[in-house]
């Protein structure tokens, strides 16, 4: 019975673990800039399948990623030079729709770089499962728990110690004064692309050997991601966290204790009903309308 | 009157009188007269998206052999024109470009629909339109109940339980444990196999299934792992997730045989599973193990040259996906052949088809069996070493 809970838990983790860092990468650019950005799930896959292909074309792996890395992180900025900072001055939902058409180029644009097909890379400790209390594991899922709190322990520490972070957060609540006081705002909202497109490429990599990976990967993390940071609150970055491992749960639980076939529909059924309870989210402050 | 209406008038003109094909002569276009009898065919196919493993070499099988077939000189001296869209596995989009090929192409029969959902959506334009539809998908439904105007050339679902739960009967397995998919494929194999198992002596333990982007499937295993007296597990399903279901079948240190289907009859699946792969069967045609047939075996030339043919052009593994998009185009290449260019001719022709030889296996079509494919036409394969085997 524990073996069986604790495999459950696991599963729920690992696969949670990934919807939290997309969340959390929505978080970043939807407090500095108030856009939700739906290419983050385009991150997430630029990150599996430049690692894929640099692998391939012989590169060693601790190169291949971080040249994964940059990559993600140049297309996160390029996204925000092209795209977003053309149209600063337009509301937030005509932003949003920008992002989903920038979405839509990545994925053509990798489907053409790269392939249709679905690609894995080994495991970085290798694939043969640990024992733990009964419950088989993966190395590679300790690399993505492991991994996961890494980014958000560093992403906080960059918030709240760093310069830069500062900025960002004097950037997100008052823009103006922000630029008063002297921060470059467009280079902020440049930078706050970047990261999110950073962490989001580094989840990408840490999890294609777990999930395979190929071009359209990001549609559904970012549909994932999105719901995890609705669960946890707008805004919130312990909250996107906390929401995509409940997600995680949810779906990993319902399956294996309600049935397969539902589980989707029970985590949503969960999320509806936190919803409707706490409309802000598990951790979102309340908002007030400004007029 | 318009710049706009001088210019189609004068058009109507030059289309109207032999005027076209002298200007087009003069110019040195020696194939404009030809191109007017050129015989349109249409191919809907999810070339990208989830389903792309199957559209991909689907759609590089076609323009490859009408390409053949033009080079040669076409069809009775009349040229192939191959109309292709790509539907990204998406039902609603298949059945757009299925009316745009009934309505603006006016081709004269269709081969494609990749996926189980795209051809259910697009076959009601056709059997409306009254033009041949030969599918790739796998699904019984598509033939089941009988349309008139709808073929396919991949084997059924249901033929593959079957064939699977006859192997089982051999190795003295009868109590099993089923994990699906629920894409159409999925669903659709899921309900043909406990339908037909009561008649291989098979119980079904415990059922689970998975979402076709689902990442990790070690809860619904854990339950059947979990589940005493299951000798083996069956997982219909194609894409990702049976790749996945196979490597958590393995971490989950399950030791019993386990058998995929025939959706996942390509090397890709092998590359993805790893390791895991190996001892895993399952049913496919003798295309992916043409060079290991016996030379007395009579698909071994037909598969042989496929493979060598497409593995050349692509420099990519050849799969089964491809060679039923071949063995469509053949079954259409011979009805027009013999009947003509007028969809109702071709229609009663394909069913006509009578010991084509076939990458998939020998097809005799009839009025009641649009498909055509007998059990023999199966092979039990066993994946040793990262490699085909065939396992009976």
């Amino acid at each position: 019975m524990l073996a069986q809970f604790l495999q459950f838990t696991m599963s729920g983790l690992t696969v949670g673990a990934v919807y939290a860092i997309v969340g959390l990468g929505f978080t970043i650019i939807y407090n500095a800039s108030g856009v939700l950005n739906f290419a983050q799930g385009e991150f997430v896959m630029i990150g599996g399948m430049v690692t894929v292909f640099a692998v391939a074309a012989g590169v060693p792996l601790p190169l291949a990623i971080l040249l994964a890395i940059a990559v993600a992180a140049i297309v996160g900025v390029a996204l925000h030079r092209l795209a977003i900072e053309p149209a600063k001055d337009a509301s937030p939902v005509v932003l949003i729709i920008i992002t989903i058409g920038g979405a839509l180029v990545i994925r053509g644009i990798a489907q053409i770089v790269f392939d249709k097909q679905l690609h894995k890379l080994p495991g970085f400790s290798g694939d043969t499962p640990v024992n733990f209390m009964g419950a088989s594991i993966l190395p590679q899922a300790l690399w993505v728990l492991g991994g996961s709190a890494l980014i958000v322990t560093l992403v906080t520490l960059f918030f709240a110690k760093t310069m830069i972070g500062k900025a960002v957060l004097a950037t997100a609540a008052n823009r103006l004064a922000a630029q008063l006081v002297g921060v470059n705002t467009s280079v902020i909202l440049a930078i706050s692309f970047a990261l999110s497109a950073t962490i989001g490429a580094i989840a990408g990599i840490l999890v294609t050997p777990i999930t395979f990976t190929n071009y359209e990967v990001g549609t559904m993390l970012a549909l994932k991601g999105f719901a995890a940071l609705v669960l946890g609150g707008l805004g919130s970055p312990a909250g996107a966290i906390l929401g995509g491992m409940v997600l995680g749960l949810c779906e990993s639980l319902s399956a294996g204790y309600l049935s397969s076939t539902y589980k989707d529909a029970f985590a949503f059924l969960v999320m509806i009903a936190v919803l409707l309870v706490m409309p802000s989210g598990l951790l979102g402050k309340p908002s007030a309308e400004r007029v | 009157m318009t710049m706009n209406r001088l210019w189609e008038d004068d058009m109507r003109f030059l289309k109207s009188t032999p005027v076209l094909a002298g200007f087009a002569l003069a110019a040195g276009f020696s194939l404009a007269p030809a191109m007017a009898q050129d015989i349109k065919i249409g191919a809907v196919l999810s070339v990208t998206g989830p389903a792309s493993f199957l559209g991909d070499p689907e759609e590089k099988t076609l323009k490859m052999y009408v390409e053949e077939i033009n080079a040669k000189g076409g069809i009775k001296g009349r040229k192939l024109q191959l109309i292709t869209y790509d539907d990204g596995g998406d039902a609603n989009k298949a059945r757009t470009f299925a009316t745009r090929l009934v309505e603006e192409d006016k081709v004269v029969a269709m081969v494609g629909g990749s996926t189980t959902g795209t051809t259910m959506a697009m076959g009601p334009v056709f059997e409306d339109a009254q033009i041949p539809f030969i599918s790739l998908a796998g699904a019984v439904v598509i033939i089941e109940p009988l349309k008139k105007f709808v073929f396919k050339t991949p084997h059924t679902d249901r033929m593959a339980c079957e064939k699977i739960f006859e192997d089982m009967k051999k190795r003295g397995l009868t109590k099993i444990g089923m994990i699906s998919g629920t894409d159409g494929f999925g669903k659709s194999m899921r309900d043909e196999c406990v339908k037909v198992n009561a008649r291989f002596g098979i119980e079904i333990l415990a059922e689970e299934s998975y979402g076709p982007r689902d990442t990790d499937m070690t809860p619904q295993l854990t339950n059947l792992k979990a589940k005493a007296g299951i000798q083996a597990v069956v997982n219909p399903g194609f894409g990702q997730g049976p790749a996945i279901v196979t490597r958590n079948f393995r971490q989950l240190g399950m030791t019993m045989p386990l058998y995929q289907s025939h959706g996942v009859a390509s090397k890709q699946f092998i590359e993805l599973a790893g390791e895991a792969a190996n001892g895993v069967r399952l049913p496919a045609a003798a295309l992916l193990v043409a060079d290991k047939l016996p030379a007395s075996d009579p698909q071994k030339p037909v598969a042989q040259a496929y493979a060598k043919k497409f593995q050349d052009a692509t420099r990519q593994p050849v799969s089964t996906f491809g060679g039923h998009a071949y063995d469509g185009l053949m079954i259409l290449a011979g009805a027009i052949e013999r009947g003509g260019a007028n969809p109702k001719a071709i229609r009663d022709e394909i069913e006509k088809t009578k010991g084509f030889m076939g990458t998939a296996g020998i097809f005799t079509m009839s009025p009641t069996d649009h498909m055509g494919l007998d059990l023999t036409a199966f092979k039990m394969l066993e994946i040793k070493a990262g490699d085909w085997a065939i396992a009976e």
